[in-house]
């Protein structure tokens, strides 16, 4: 206490409140990249290594990504350090695809002194003029003794109500410049309510229409992990016999095999979930925002349903669908009431349905893409041979475009916090930084990324921070040599025009060994199994397994853009019909 | 196709840098074209008061409400169509002076319209008029026969017709919820 006392009357710069700052609010570890404007910062990081690591990406862009990464797995916020101009404008991709998937992040870019603002100076940029629209709270620091307050409110910020990105643009002269240390953490903002008392009286209605409904349906998202109402939502849907859907950011919420889990909504989601949209009498989401990739076109979606909508983002209720019953809530206090006032029951027969389309979907679609016996291997071979292998208790890391899909579809989860993916920004090059920030959170735990060959060239730069920082991320590389998603839509909707889709790529084994990381090519199916077991042997060790794979194959079934859920195809020409 | 009307959507914020480019851009990203904007202290110390008229659609008004007030600084937002509230602009219209002079009928002009002259000296005049935007468009159209120099109109300022600021219920609120915050903060992630 003595010492604190001391600390507390003591002068320091800026760049030194800001990292007791982080040690305050519990921050173990970085992401980040030097540059000019924030030297004083890094200086200081020097005196942190005993409290913080650091670790150091080979572009911002993956700076920000691996504090994704590292906040979608271990529930904690990100950090990610960034220099002025360049290093802020690199990380703003990653700011971006925070927002749209609500990742709690604190994202630090260096910034001119405050004398130069506006003047063009070296490597100024209007940061917080770029961020604003992409974050949940942008702000300039310009005087030392404003970094304690804007750090403890940041925080606060990012990972309360509907969690997100906030930026700290940080001038130089407050980084040098002096102040007390005086901090105290951020429990309450005026204009700002990020928990909203529950209403009792809408969630008596919306268990009224529960209890009434034959055919209820639940549809989850990402809100479900974020408030941690993982129990909470297992409990309602055994309690009230309620199938439940989850969209692309909510997988792994429920374990794959809970007996209410129905599977993925959405474009590539499954049949069931999707079909039954269009069929249930009573819908209610929790923590998701109805994507158009989940709904296709509004007006053919769910027309028939009386829906519950229950977000902690009251700007979402009503946003895209018209709703019965719009709750304000957080999802875990609203599920734990909701379950408290729902009588117990089941729905054996509207249940039976789901599995029969589920049963056609296997028959049809599935069997041939995790089980081929004939041609080339396929990426859902691949992805549930690794699922199998590793027992359903790997995070699952993905890129963006065909492996993301296959990934959802063909792997299986036994935790929570088990799927770091780019849902809303969709950003090809997401997965290898954001696998290293995974890894880095949960050392202990299988990380496996299935990447393209596209999206892995384009942070290919960040294998140089797997190797420095020995990080054991197993990187699975679908390698058809197309960027496959789009060359799917130009096959099905742009008469095969394959307009600049198809890569020449470098050896990627060679690469690899660049970065001394272990590595194997599989061509044969008979070597996958073995390859797999190989990768996974040692959980510390990164490994690059590349598996050639069939060069056209595409992911089904589709919504075709544009269709209603109820219009699945099979394959190039075949629809489901039930 | 849902009816486009007027709307009036008033913001209480903080008072601090960059609110009004928060504000602004959640019109731009829906390409909705602000019709007027006035900003100004508000009853309450501290608070910000952001006028802003828009005309389009009920729904989109509503989104675009929701999104403001999302917004970290905003405390609330509101909007109302015309028969909510109490609205005024002020017009400001420059005539030369020798073209009045001469003329018989100003006084009576003025008159009507209950405008104010404010300034007369040799070279020009300053009339000004408080009104809805069609009174000040009138007397424009009036005075333009004597040959206009300048006109402004300001953004529309609007008063609602409820007794209190509707934001002094949510800053109530809002101390209560602090209190029990600070005291434990239980309720807090």
């Amino acid at each position: 206490m003595a010492d604190n006392q001391q600390t507390a009357k003591a002068e320091m710069t800026g760049g030194e409140i800001l990292l007791r700052s982080l040690v305050a609010e519990g921050v173990k570890t970085v992401f980040g990249y030097p540059g000019g404007a924030i030297m004083p910062v890094y200086d200081k990081i020097y005196d942190f290594k005993d409290q913080i690591r650091h670790i150091l990406v080979r572009h911002e862009q993956g700076a920000v990504h691996a504090a994704q990464g590292f906040a979608r797995v271990s529930g904690q916020t990100g950090v990610a350090i960034v220099t002025s101009g360049p290093g802020a404008t690199n990380a703003i991709t990653g700011i971006a695809d925070a927002m749209l998937d609500s990742t709690p992040l604190v994202v630090i870019s260096g910034q001119v002194g405050a004398s130069l603002l506006g003047t063009d100076a070296f490597q100024e940029t209007d940061v917080l003029g770029m961020t604003l629209p992409i974050t949940k709270w942008s702000y300039q620091i310009r005087r030392a003794e404003d970094v304690a307050w804007a750090v403890a409110r940041a925080f606060y910020i990012a990972h309360t109500g509907r969690p997100g990105p906030v930026v700290l643009d940080f001038a130089k002269n407050a980084q040098v410049g002096k102040a007390t240390f005086n901090y105290k953490p951020v429990r309450f903002i005026r204009s700002y309510l990020p928990m909203p008392d529950l209403d009792d009286d809408k969630l008596r209605r919306a268990a009224a229409l529960l209890n009434n409904a034959k055919r209820p349906l639940v549809v989850y998202g990402q809100g479900i992990i974020l408030s941690r109402a993982e129990a909470e939502l297992a409990a309602f849907i055994d309690k009230a016999g309620i199938p439940a859907a989850s969209t692309l950011l909510g997988l792994s919420a429920l374990p794959s095999d809970n007996p209410h889990y129905k599977g993925m909504l959405g474009m590539h989601g499954n049949i069931g979930p999707n079909i039954k949209t269009n069929e249930c009498d009573v819908m209610i989401a929790v923590g998701m925002r109805f994507d158009d990739r989940v709904t296709g076109p509004v007006e053919t979606y769910a027309r028939q349903a009386k829906i519950i909508h229950i977000d902690i983002d009251k700007a979402e209720i009503g946003k895209i669908v018209p709703v019965e019953i719009g709750i304000h809530a957080d999802a875990r206090q609203a599920l734990a009431r909701l379950t408290e006032l729902v009588n117990p029951a089941r729905h054996d027969a509207w249940e039976a349905e789901f599995d029969k389309c589920n049963k056609d979907e296997i028959e049809l679609v599935s069997k041939g893409e995790t089980n081929p016996e004939t041609g080339h291997i396929t990426m859902g071979e691949v992805i549930s041979t690794v699922a199998r292998e590793a027992k359903s208790e790997a995070i699952v890391v993905t890129d963006v475009g065909q492996n993301q899909m296959m990934s959802a579809r063909y792997s299986t989860f036994a935790k929570t916090r088990s799927v770091v993916t780019s849902g809303g920004l969709g950003t090809m090059g997401f997965g290898l930084p954001a696998a290293v920030g995974a890894k880095i959170a949960c050392p202990k735990r299988q990380v496996c990324f299935f990447t393209g060959d596209g999206g892995l060239q384009m942070t290919e730069q960040e294998l140089g921070t797997i190797m420095q920082e020995g990080a054991g991320v197993k990187i699975i590389l679908l390698n058809n040599n197309w960027l496959g998603n789009v060359r799917q839509w130009q096959e099905l909707f742009f008469g095969a025009r394959y307009s600049f889709t198809r890569l020449v790529n470098p050896d990627f084994m060679k690469l690899a060994e660049a970065y001394g990381i272990a590595h194997r090519r599989v061509e044969k199916r008979e070597d996958l199994g073995e390859a797999v077991r190989d990768m996974l042997k040692n959980v510390d060790e990164p490994y690059l397994l590349e598996v050639h794979v069939e060069e056209m194959d595409n992911v089904f079934p589709m919504i075709p853009p544009g269709k209603g859920v109820s219009e699945i195809m099979l394959n190039e020409k075949d629809w489901y019909k039930a | 196709m849902e009816q486009e009307r007027l709307y009036t959507v008033t913001v209480y914020t903080e008072n601090e840098v960059g609110i009004l480019n928060q504000i602004s851009i959640i019109f731009t990203r829906r390409n909705l074209n602000i019709w007027s904007l006035t900003v100004s202290s508000s009853a309450l110390e501290g608070v910000h008061k952001f006028t802003i008229a828009c005309r389009t659609t009920q729904r989109l008004i509503e989104a675009v409400v929701k999104a403001i007030e999302k917004r970290i600084d905003v405390l609330k937002a509101f909007y109302y169509t015309d028969d909510e509230i109490i609205y005024q602009e002020v017009a400001l219209y420059k005539v030369q002076t020798d073209n009045i002079l001469e003329s018989p009928d100003f006084e009576a002009l003025i008159r009507r319209h209950n405008a104010q002259v404010l300034e007369i000296n040799r070279t020009y005049t300053v009339i000004q008029k408080t009104g809805h935007c069609d009174d000040t468009q009138r007397l424009y159209e009036d005075l333009s026969s004597y040959g206009v120099l300048q006109f402004v109109r300001s953004g529309r300022v609007a008063i609602t017709k409820s007794t209190a600021e509707r934001v002094s219920r949510f800053l109530e609120m809002q101390e209560v919820r602090e209190r029990k915050a600070l005291s434990g903060g239980a309720e807090m992630k």
